[in-house]
């Protein structure tokens, strides 16, 4: 059976040309790129280039590119690093949606001492600035939010955010994972002080990740040893990893318009016609600034588990916020948060496409998901025969 | 991504007996959309008393659907007190097991029945046994008896096969202790103490001895249970026994607000620290950007 693959938020295929470039770094040049010798030397040239494309597709100085294992190394290092630079300020603030990548690391900060607010959403996932402007203070060491979320898509006023707590000199970090390859980025022109980046949710390989540091932002290292990425991140590069993601960023520059166009079409087809063919279902996240390629849908009755299960017999590959996907009995902390009934967020299904995506692949889905929720529905007793799909 | 087995699957994809009973001696309706499954069962019983008719309606996962099924396949053409006998471990058995976390699926199906048979006797019971115990988990709502019993039909040693039996315990975290102190009491010797003990209290503190303990407390008793529902509390100041709190982003939807959280504090504290402590809200430190918006 053919994998229609709708789960891109959680990771992505790794683009054939990436897979090409990748080859050669694991049996051949196999060198060391801190080595003195050429067979080391010309692989570190390689690193070098990647780290020029990434550079490009984030508007940076390639200066300003780390190379880590993952968007949760950059996280990681990000907040304990910037912690550490200035070890006088005690205060971390950030929002009740963020990826566990940062809400785990700031929930234990605040275990050591540390006073950490975790600002609140709306209805729509939206922050309110307000808020924040007014928990700025000469305490706070680092605020850190994340650029789009990836279970909803919402996009945060980012920018804006930025040059509000860094006027203030203050440490903005921003977790980007989702959003890098998918909207235009131009750093140089930018606020924002730190930005985690993920290889694998942009047609990379997993394993491979970035932290962006802008000149003159005050972080120490995390990961100690050697000297590698300028004794900024210890650890021999991973070299097929990063030019893989240099290959990637390339590609995702090159491709950038299509993702906000023939992408954001496909999902906005494949969510209209959902929401037209089943009764009870709504969107959740901010129509008004999203990701262009996720949706998340609520069905109201019937449980996400079951959904994504009985989408799977069609090789669909979805993911949802409901309590029984996750492993634990609650709902998605991000749903929650933002106010979803228990009852829209144990339903509640993501489809987020990538640039693979194809018009059959969303047929498919349109075609399969109305009787899938009519089955369901006739299962549950909250559901009076009304409330059926047309 | 679950391991199900195929039979699980295969009722799962195939339930049978869906749907209401027309006219039905017992309804037993437990669960909630909130917590996110629910079970409708409806019975008729023939001439003899035996169960002719038996349909089940299902909000939940594919383990809660499949041990729906399966329920109502094992009592049909069952007297109710051959029916009474069906145990969760019946259902999982007869479903070639289940994922350990969704042993609650398999719990959901008996007190369905349960509910649907004491509904026929004239009882009114429903399946969080809520007038015969004492709500231990305020997330899932529930009791002691309830823990207790599945601690003893299903020979329960920890926190979290509890949890994955009845989902006590699984929500913020806050009754973990407990639920412990239920398996003590329930199994005895049989399990030793798994968990680190609480602060200690009863010996003579100094101010700052007494100030650590009583922050300690609220970072590890009170503030995981708050943190579940979205708020948050902060240690303002002490002063001689009055501690002064105040609370952060309390979430107006959530149930844990029906109680004051100041009395729950208040509880905890003198429960771990000392008798003498009383707690008091600092109303003047929550400005605009703690209001809970939306």
């Amino acid at each position: 059976m053919k994998v229609v693959y709708f789960d891109n938020n959680a990771t992505t295929r790794v683009a054939d040309e990436v897979y090409e470039a990748m080859q050669p770094y694991f049996c051949e040049l196999y060198g060391n790129p801190s080595s003195m010798h050429t067979f080391g030397g010309q692989v570190g040239i390689k690193v070098r280039e990647a780290r020029e494309n990434v550079a490009r597709l984030l508007g940076c100085d390639p200066s300003e590119v780390i190379f880590t294992s993952c968007g949760t190394e950059s996280d990681s290092t990000a907040i304990h690093g910037t912690l550490a630079a200035v070890p006088q300020r005690r205060k971390v603030i950030t929002t009740r949606v963020e990826h566990p990548a940062v809400l785990t690391v700031c929930r234990d900060l605040e275990s050591r001492g540390y006073h950490v607010i975790e600002l609140n959403v709306d209805k729509l996932g939206r922050l309110d600035l307000d808020e924040l402007e007014n928990c700025l203070d000469d305490e706070t060491a680092l605020v850190t939010i994340m650029y789009a979320n990836n279970e909803t898509g919402v996009v945060f006023p980012i920018e804006q955010i930025a040059e509000m707590v860094t006027s203030r000199g203050i440490t903005f970090h921003t977790d980007a994972v989702q959003i890098v390859g998918k909207m235009p980025l131009k750093l140089s022109n930018s606020s924002i002080n730190l930005l985690s980046l993920s290889g694998h949710k942009l047609h990379a390989p997993k394993g491979v990740g970035v932290l962006y540091v802008k000149k003159g932002t005050r972080i120490a290292p995390w990961l100690l040893g050697g000297h590698q990425e300028g004794g900024r991140r210890a650890g021999t590069e991973n070299v097929p990893g990063i030019v893989g993601l240099g290959v990637a960023c390339d590609l995702a520059f090159k491709y950038m318009d299509e993702e906000n166009t023939r992408v954001k079409a496909l999902r906005d087809r494949l969510e209209t016609a959902i929401l037209e063919a089943c009764p009870d279902s709504r969107v959740n996240g901010d129509p008004g600034s999203r990701l262009p390629n996720t949706t998340n849908i609520s069905f109201e009755y019937v449980e996400g588990e079951a959904i994504l299960l009985l989408l799977d017999r069609f090789g669909i590959c979805a993911s949802s916020g409901s309590a029984c996907t996750s492993g634990s009995l609650e709902p998605s902390h991000v749903l929650r948060a933002m106010g979803v009934p228990f009852t829209a967020a144990h339903g509640s299904v993501r489809f987020s496409l990538s640039r693979y995506s194809t018009e059959e692949e969303v047929d498919l889905a349109i075609e399969k998901m109305p009787p899938i929720i009519n089955r369901l529905r006739e299962l549950s007793p909250f559901v009076q025969n009304r409330a059926l799909s047309r | 991504m679950w391991e199900y087995t195929d039979k699980v699957m295969e009722h799962f994809l195939n339930p049978r007996n869906v749907g209401e009973v027309e006219d039905p001696d017992g309804v037993g309706e437990v669960g909630s959309l909130a917590c996110g499954d629910a079970l409708k069962l409806t019975f008729k019983l023939d001439k003899d008393g035996r169960i002719a008719d038996v349909k089940f309606k299902t909000f939940g996962c594919a383990s809660a659907i499949a041990s729906s099924s399966v329920l109502t396949e094992l009592i049909k053409g069952k007297t109710l007190e051959e029916a009474m006998k069906v145990t969760n471990r019946d259902i999982a058995e007869y479903l070639g097991g289940l994922p350990e976390q969704k042993m609650h699926c398999s719990v959901m199906g008996q007190e369905a029945l349960e509910a649907a048979i004491a509904n026929y006797r004239g009882q009114t019971v429903t399946g969080h046994d809520h007038e015969h115990g004492r709500i231990v988990c305020t997330c899932f709502g529930v009791t002691d008896k309830e823990i207790e019993r599945v601690i003893r039909e299903n020979d329960l040693t920890t926190v979290e096969q509890v949890t994955n039996y009845c989902k006590a315990g699984g929500g913020c975290g806050g009754c973990h202790g407990e639920i412990e102190k239920i398996i003590q009491a329930v199994q005895g010797q049989k399990v030793k103490e798994q968990t680190p003990p609480p602060p200690k209290k009863g010996r003579k503190l100094t101010t700052i001895q007494k100030i650590q303990l009583i922050q300690q407390t609220i970072n590890e008793q009170v503030r995981p249970a708050l943190r579940a529902h979205g708020g948050n509390i902060e240690l303002i100041d002490v002063e001689g026994d009055k501690v002064i709190i105040a609370f952060r982003g309390m979430c107006a939807q959530c149930k844990i607000s029906e109680f004051t959280m100041r009395d729950v504090v208040e509880a905890k504290l003198r429960e771990f620290v000392s008798e003498d402590l009383f707690v008091e809200e600092d109303k003047d430190s929550v400005d605009a950007q703690h209001v809970h918006k939306g």
